[in-house]
């Protein structure tokens, strides 16, 4: 079925036969024939950002709970370089986003027009692929394709740039098509290295699983898959802060986070294990601490869509290329064939020995009675919502590595965070694509005072679609990571690392129409959280908590996974000037 | 895919242990990329070398099936066997990226450059200048009283020592194109 139209008509019907219904956008010069397409229809959703990072991640947030691609449409110049943050986000965290951009006519490209960019040129390395669509019979074709680009394989963002002149030309539309691109990633990882991999299931003796977001992404069947693998084989499992959720944190086999602010039960070990089994992972150097004491006497096997993850940073010994769940079912098959052999006494003793590392509590903080600690807090918001149909974002800092340790996932796609580029400013405009996507869930974004600032207009957001949102703040009147890295390796000179001049965010809400609620009495927290939880619309939760502490356990920058610091440790000289050039 | 008749398969066997990975001793590689020729291709390809800190010593590219709008990009490059593998994964990684070969691993390949070099001298050195371009190969393209321009063919090495003799005889400027390579036999 081919069909004369509009450039501008072809963007919206592609979208609408690609299912999409919710946009992120705002509109602009360049994108005026593509809104006025919007105007006139009602099966896509369009919502109206306060700035264009926000509208990216708001798609990511929105990719993340549902497993469907993010869809972003800005206008030339600013709007496209405003979604520069987001779009990097999306790439460093492997989050299908389509971004439609505007462009100046074509006959001007070149010519330093008003609001003229080179958006695919300042986007080429941070999107998985772009596209200057010059012709608008080539239009339809190339938004087709860039969803097939955005999801298959190792998903990503994509950018499809297209010039004014381009949408208000008439072309032939073509519907979507089985793909005819040459990009075709491979699914099915090779059975020989299955099978190696098998074998080496049936003999260890101090097995772990460590798990990433490329599980989250291959699909809720391979979470099933991996919760059947480690709950046949009984093996311990740690996942990355991208993975969480996709073993369930309440499951028997759980040791929690792993890396720099991961639990010591799960770094020790992955420090001690003789097979590691990497699923969907890519051994980020918040993972591995010093690489050349990372995990010195295991075999290693490393499952993963992108044959460039492999053999990236850690040697493996077994490397298998493709789809975790086409991968997990192939091993499932295999070693129920092969008899479903594990070492199951010397895994027993491996329990026990984490076991033993467990009871050091690596948790552990002191309680006060006058101030809010963050980690109880945390804990609160945690007892309170748990039951509830809930998904959390955060922001980038403590509070993110708090949320991490202190609550608990069990579904896939229920903790969306900004983990690879670590951008403030994430959460916020992310919880807004995940509740659209979920209009009855509860949706908290656990923030920072500092990194919530940073995405503040987006309220506008918020209000005008009346989306509950909570925006659970702790308050700690600080950049809190920056002043703790300050603190052990600075000097204690805390250098700019404080909220001046912070808002009176209960009248910040109010100013907005939403509910702001401020709480600094540990006695008051569960009534306060639950007037959170009860009010329907969005609220601005004021958590004002210890200023001073600090986010432990941790492996300081330049030591192993066995050199973590707990957190009633002295922290003076834990990092060496060999460690302090790391980030 | 194409009428050039290149073996798939390096591409997807790049993240396997074809050779000792995590060695620190520098090899140098020739790659060949068979790309789309989309605007926009070779940036992408560039652009992975600088953003990633990978050397480039030699680089060339032209369309090479018009049909099928094919490039050829033949790229040089030093680095660690590490290096070099996650080189070839993330071309792979690419989009308009249909197929990259290590020329090194898969060899035995031949490689060419082509290189035009101006000589400006006269009397005995003039002589000298043409005598040994007769030894070499290579041909006189443009011809004045005081110059020659030499056209020479040959291996990167073949090309540095010619220059390297015509460098007291006069050498005033040198062209060259970069190396293409092609695996030997079928």
């Amino acid at each position: 079925m081919k069909r004369e139209m509009t450039g501008a008509r072809m963007v919206v019907q592609a979208l609408k036969d690609q299912g999409v219904d919710t946009v992120f956008g705002y509109p602009g010069g360049a994108v005026l024939p593509i809104y006025d397409e919007l105007f006139v229809q009602n099966d896509i959703r369009h919502i109206l950002v306060r700035h264009e990072q926000g509208a990216v991640h708001a798609a990511e947030g929105y990719a993340r709970s549902t497993g469907r691609p993010g869809v972003v449409l800005v206008t030339s110049g600013p709007g496209a370089t405003n979604a520069v943050t987001g779009i990097t986000d999306a790439l460093m965290d492997s989050i299908p986003v389509v971004v439609i951009t505007g462009q100046v006519p074509t006959f001007m490209i070149g010519s330093d027009a008003f609001q003229e960019a080179d958006t695919v040129g300042i986007t080429r390395p941070c999107t998985k692929h772009n596209w200057l669509v010059k012709d608008t019979d080539r239009l339809a074709e190339t938004i087709h394709e860039a969803f097939h680009v955005a999801t298959a394989g190792r998903p990503g963002p994509v950018l499809v740039d297209i010039p004014k002149d381009v949408q208000f030309a008439t072309g032939t539309y073509v519907p979507p098509r089985p793909s005819t691109s040459h990009y075709q990633p491979q699914v099915k990882g090779d059975p020989e290295e299955i099978t190696e991999l098998v074998a080496a299931i049936e003999t260890a003796e101090r097995p772990v699983f460590y798990t990433g977001g490329g599980v989250i992404n291959s699909g809720p069947a391979a979470s099933q898959l991996l919760r059947e693998l480690v709950d046949a084989t009984g093996f311990p499992i740690t996942s990355t802060l991208m993975g969480l959720g996709a073993y369930p944190a309440s499951g028997p086999n759980w040791l929690g986070m792993l890396g720099m602010h991961g639990l010591y039960e799960a770094n020790m070990a992955m420090h001690d294990c003789d097979l590691m089994i990497a699923i969907g992972a890519r051994f980020d150097d918040r993972i591995t601490g010093r690489i050349d004491a990372f995990s010195p006497n295991s075999k290693k096997a490393h499952i993963d869509i992108d044959p460039s993850s492999i053999n990236k940073v850690v040697k493996t010994d077994i490397p298998i290329v493709g789809d975790v769940a086409h991968v997990l079912e192939d091993i499932l098959k295999i070693w129920k064939s092969r008899g479903r052999k594990t070492r199951a006494e010397a895994v027993e003793k491996w329990h026990a020995r984490i076991d033993a590392w467990r009871k050091i509590d690596c948790l552990a903080y002191r309680n006060t009675e006058k101030t809010i600690q963050p980690q109880y807090a945390l804990q609160r918001l945690e007892a309170l919502t748990r039951e509830r149909d809930r998904y959390i974002c955060t922001e980038v800092g403590q509070h993110q590595m708090w949320a991490a340790q202190f609550m608990g996932f069990d579904e896939p796609g229920r903790l969306m965070t900004s983990g690879g580029l670590g951008t403030m400013g994430y959460g916020f405009p992310a919880s807004i694509g995940v509740q659209l996507a979920h209009p009855e869930a509860l949706v908290i974004n656990v923030a920072g005072d500092a990194s919530w600032l940073m995405n503040m207009q987006e309220m506008g957001t918020a209000a005008q679609y009346d989306l509950p949102v909570k925006q659970f703040i702790l308050n700690n009147e600080r950049l809190g990571m920056v002043r703790q890295w300050q603190e052990l390796l600075h000097g204690s000179r805390y250098s700019h690392s404080w909220s001046e001049s912070l808002p009176d965010f209960v009248k910040l809400a109010e100013a907005f129409g939403a509910k702001g609620i401020l709480c600094d009495d540990p006695a008051d927290l569960d009534d306060a959280i639950k007037e959170m939880i009860e009010h329907d619309g969005p609220v601005i939760f004021d958590c004002v908590v210890e200023k001073h502490a600090n986010c432990f356990p941790m492996i300081p920058s330049g030591k192993a996974h066995n050199e973590m610091l707990l957190g009633e440790a002295s922290t003076e000289g834990a990092i060496e000037s060999g460690g302090a050039v790391l980030v | 895919m194409s009428a050039l008749h290149i073996k798939k398969g390096s591409t997807r066997h790049s993240a396997y242990n074809l050779r000792p990975t995590f060695s620190d001793v520098e090899e140098r590689h020739t790659i060949a990329v068979l790309v789309e020729n989309e605007p926009g291709v070779l940036a992408r390809v560039i652009g992975l070398f600088s953003g990633r800190g990978y050397n480039i010593e030699s680089l060339t590219v032209a369309e090479v099936d018009h049909t099928g709008h094919l490039s050829r990009i033949t790229i040089v490059t030093t680095g660690t066997p590490q290096v070099i593998e996650q080189i070839k994964a993330q071309l792979g990684r690419i989009i308009p990226v249909h197929e990259v070969h290590d020329l090194t691993v898969e060899g035995p390949s031949v490689e060419r450059e082509l290189a035009m070099l101006k000589v400006v001298s006269t009397g005995e050195k003039r002589v000298e200048a043409l005598r040994l371009a007769d030894i070499f190969r290579a041909n006189v393209v443009d011809s004045t009283l005081s110059s020659f321009i030499f056209e020479i063919t040959g291996a990167p090495e073949k090309i540095d020592a010619f220059a390297d003799l015509m460098r007291p005889l006069g050498l005033a400027e040198i062209a060259r194109t970069g190396v293409a390579a092609l695996l030997r036999g079928e």
